[in-house]
């Protein structure tokens, strides 16, 4: 196998496991506010990812340097086209990560509500944004040799819109349903009187997204090329088919992992839709961003692999580890006693 | 004010910025651990109480360390395209390896010290903070290996348009890189230790606590001198470094105009710019500027007038941000050889005017570190990789004016407002001093024994 296809397997699999991580970090963050009604309750909410939000972070750390490193010229047009998007990105990301740590380091209404509201926001921008980003570019940018033809608002249409609140959806639905295995108590109550609703609108949205996507996109050329490919968004049908029996049985964890599928399959159907584009253009096929016309050389390509196939088990070895050592629930009172706790 | 202008000073100040809180993470995770692995050793609770107060300012600062890393990352591309274009083949490598290899190590282990207490072993728990030490310091070496490559393109062909790597060792050997990497790793460590000996200054002239903050005052005062002194060598070899390879940037930060054999150092100097002379120059010690750069007496120093003026980086920026660093760097390490005797003493708190002037040196090794960048990269200028790409050309193509200056200013308004709540929190908790309740930790560490 060519060392662009295997690096473009590998990009995919970053962002889709950053998006299977911090999704439900991001849709714990937009339903904190919903889901808990008190302070402690709050506490008890952000503290279940306490432990694993950042590391999950450093995924789109690592997946926007596996970009640059494989396929700079794909990161320096998608970063500079996608500006603005990417900018309230980052604010959203960088609210967020304060937050927690503020959170908690001054006793008053007002500061933990501001803190609140910007675990919200810095939750919610990013997981539509990165939805409208994505969308756009399993659609194509409008971009040609003399640069990039678009603005935000451009983006902001209605497949851009569609896929913002699939990720926003699939995030929430992520979020509670890991809150439904982290916690105990009123919490864990209204999560589960949630589910519900949230999974029948992330089934509406998410057919909506698989049929538009004939229309708008060409991400099935691939399948239908190669039939056998079809097995990835049909393993993200099941996936999601089968997280509200699983949920409403209490086996949360498995409804979790189910969860987990379908972000990851999601993904990948759009990343096996656009092989062997990395971003389309909209305007003429022979100004499209692929694999081969963007990639670096063969040489970092191998290197870049011998380095990515030593560390990046490391790292998920350790990760799982910690992930370990915090398994089970997070009570309420476990929180409030605990003074190192956010 | 067009792109290429806002691009840069958007740059410098989130990567500016950025490096408040990196030199403090850099040295006081390796103090928080020694603590800690103290604890662990001798039982000594007072370490314990130690390893929570320094711990909890560290994360309030580790917290900005983290959420502004991010932006630089993404600004390569968002700002400077045709520089992620040109170089992306050589130069994403070692950021693409600084977050698989240091990143994950860092924020996975952090995760695990914060809230791990109840939930491994003591020894366990000092490895994690171990672990984020050795992330921190990793991440600077990639990064700086990154920089270094920009000070200094090695490993490298010009092919299909583009700088493509052919030699990884190089980059990986770099000796830029790695001078660059001890001195600036170095430099953070200096401000750690300024950072415990100032509070642990404030609280014992207070009278409170005095064994925690005796200890911690010693533990400062030795780790900076041994980190002041070493920062100084490092300096000097990293001006040797300069020398050899950056000499437009020597001859700015010395301010030599004319390409001179045997040059004199001299102890006072002010450069007239726009004369391309020097308004000042004094008490020259004969040789010395020559013996510095090349350890030779009698070598040749090449002057600014050898290079074309579009060439040159500008002058005085470069050479007073150099010579006010050195000159820092030095007190520092006089501040620390005098905290060092001032330790040993039983009465500590009587030394009172040195302690207050401990107390207000806490931002001078920020300054310094700071000035440390502006000579690292001013001094470039006008190149971005030198001698091969000027920042000019650099720039992206595609964005525009408008969302710079929205950028820009969004970003100035937002570190503005996070930097003074972290400054204040960071005031607030060091001067609240340790929590004299340990009987929860206490507690989570005994049940773990069992």
């Amino acid at each position: 196998m060519e060392f662009q296809v295997i690096w473009f397997i590998l990009w995919g699999i970053l962002w889709a496991v950053y998006f299977v991580l911090d999704g439900f970090d991001l849709g714990v963050g937009m339903l904190s506010n919903f889901i808990g009604k008190t302070d402690p309750e709050r506490r008890q909410i952000i503290n279940t990812i306490g432990p694993v939000w950042d590391g999950n972070e450093v995924w789109l750390i690592t997946a926007g340097g596996a970009t640059f490193a494989a396929f700079p010229t794909t990161y320096a047009l998608m970063f500079s086209y996608l500006y603005t998007p990417l900018l309230l990105i980052l604010f959203g990301l960088i609210f967020r990560g304060v937050a927690f740590e503020f959170r908690g380091k001054v006793e008053g209404e007002a500061w933990k509500k501001g803190w609140d509201a910007a675990i919200f926001l810095g939750s919610l921008v990013p997981a539509l944004l990165f939805g409208v980003a994505f969308g756009n570019i399993f659609q194509g940018l409008p971009m040609d040799d003399k640069g990039y033809h678009g603005s935000l608002f451009t983006l902001l249409n209605p497949y851009g819109i569609l896929t913002g609140l699939l990720f926003v959806l699939m995030f929430l639905n992520h979020g509670a349903l890991w809150l439904l295995v982290k916690t105990t108590g009123e919490v864990e109550k209204r999560a589960i009187s949630l589910i519900g609703r949230l999974w029948t609108l992330l089934l509406i949205i998410a057919v909506s997204f698989l049929a538009y996507s004939y229309f708008a996109t060409r991400l099935y050329d691939n399948f239908l090329k190669m039939p056998l490919l079809f097995v990835i968004p049909v393993v993200a049908v099941i996936a999601l088919l089968l997280i509200r029996p699983l949920a409403s049985r209490g086996l949360y964890l498995n409804a979790f992992y189910a969860s987990g599928v379908l972000i990851f399959a999601v993904v990948f159907t759009g990343v096996v839709g656009l092989f062997p584009n990395l971003i389309p253009s909209s305007i003429s096929p022979e100004y499209n961003l692929t694999i081969f016309n963007t990639s670096s050389s063969v040489y970092t390509l191998k290197i870049m692999t011998v380095v990515a196939l030593i560390f990046v088990p490391i790292v998920i070895a350790y990760q799982a580890w910690v992930y370990r050592v915090f398994r089970g629930k997070l009570g309420i009172q476990e929180v409030v006693e605990n003074k190192d706790a956010y | 004010m067009d792109v290429l202008t806002l691009s840069r000073i958007q740059f410098a100040i989130t990567a500016g910025f950025h490096f408040i809180f990196v030199p403090l993470t850099l040295g006081l995770s390796i103090l928080v651990a020694y603590m800690e692995t103290r604890y662990v050793m001798t039982g000594n609770e007072a370490y314990l109480r130690m390893t929570k107060f320094w711990g909890k300012l560290f994360l309030i600062n580790f917290a900005l360390g983290v959420v502004t890393g991010i932006t630089l990352e993404f600004q390569f591309g968002m700002n400077w395209a045709e520089y992620s274009k040109y170089v992306g083949d050589i130069f994403g490598s070692p950021l693409a390896i600084e977050a698989t290899v240091a990143f994950f190590l860092e924020s996975t282990f952090l995760g695990l010290w914060i809230f791990g207490w109840s939930r491994v072993s003591k020894k366990t728990h000092a490895f994690a903070m171990w672990m984020v030490a050795l992330g921190t310091n990793l991440s600077a070496l990639w990064i700086l290996l990154a920089n270094g490559w920009m000070q200094q393109p090695v490993g490298y062909v010009i092919n299909n348009g583009r700088a493509e790597m052919v030699d990884f060792m190089a980059l990986l050997t770099n000796p830029y890189g790695w001078t660059k990497f001890f001195h600036t790793v170095l430099s953070g460590y200096v401000v750690a230790a300024f950072f415990v000996m100032g509070v642990s200054a404030y609280h014992l002239l207070k009278g409170s606590h005095k064994d925690l903050f005796s200890r911690s005052f010693r533990i400062g005062a030795v780790f900076g001198l041994i980190s002041s002194i070493l920062v100084a060598l490092s300096g000097s070899l990293s001006a040797e470094e300069v020398a050899a390879v950056q000499p437009t940037k020597f001859a700015a930060m010395e301010a030599q105009w004319e390409t001179t054999k045997a040059a004199p150092y001299y102890l006072l100097l002010l450069p007239d710019p726009k004369n391309e002379t020097n308004a000042i120059e004094a008490i020259g010690i004969p040789n010395m500027l020559s013996l510095l750069a090349f350890r030779d007496p009698n070598a040749e120093i090449k002057g600014l007038k050898d290079f074309p003026k579009d060439l040159r980086p500008p002058v005085m920026g470069t050479f007073l941000s150099f010579k006010l660093m050195a000159g820092l760097g030095f007190l520092f390490v006089l501040l620390s050889l005098i905290a060092v005797f001032v330790s040993r003493k039983t009465d500590i708190e009587k030394y009172r005017p040195f302690l207050w002037a401990l107390v207000f040196s806490i931002p001078l090794p920020y300054i310094a570190g700071q000035l440390g960048w502006i000579v690292a990269e001013l001094g470039r200028q006008p190149w971005i990789v030198y001698g091969l790409l000027k920042t000019s050309e650099a720039v992206s193509r595609s964005i525009s004016v408008g969302e710079v200056w929205l950028s820009l200013i969004g970003f100035t308004l937002l570190y503005g407002g996070l930097g003074v709540i972290d400054v204040y929190l960071l005031t607030k908790y060091s001067k609240k001093g340790p929590d004299d309740d340990l009987s929860q930790i206490v507690n989570f560490l005994k049940a773990k024994e069992v």
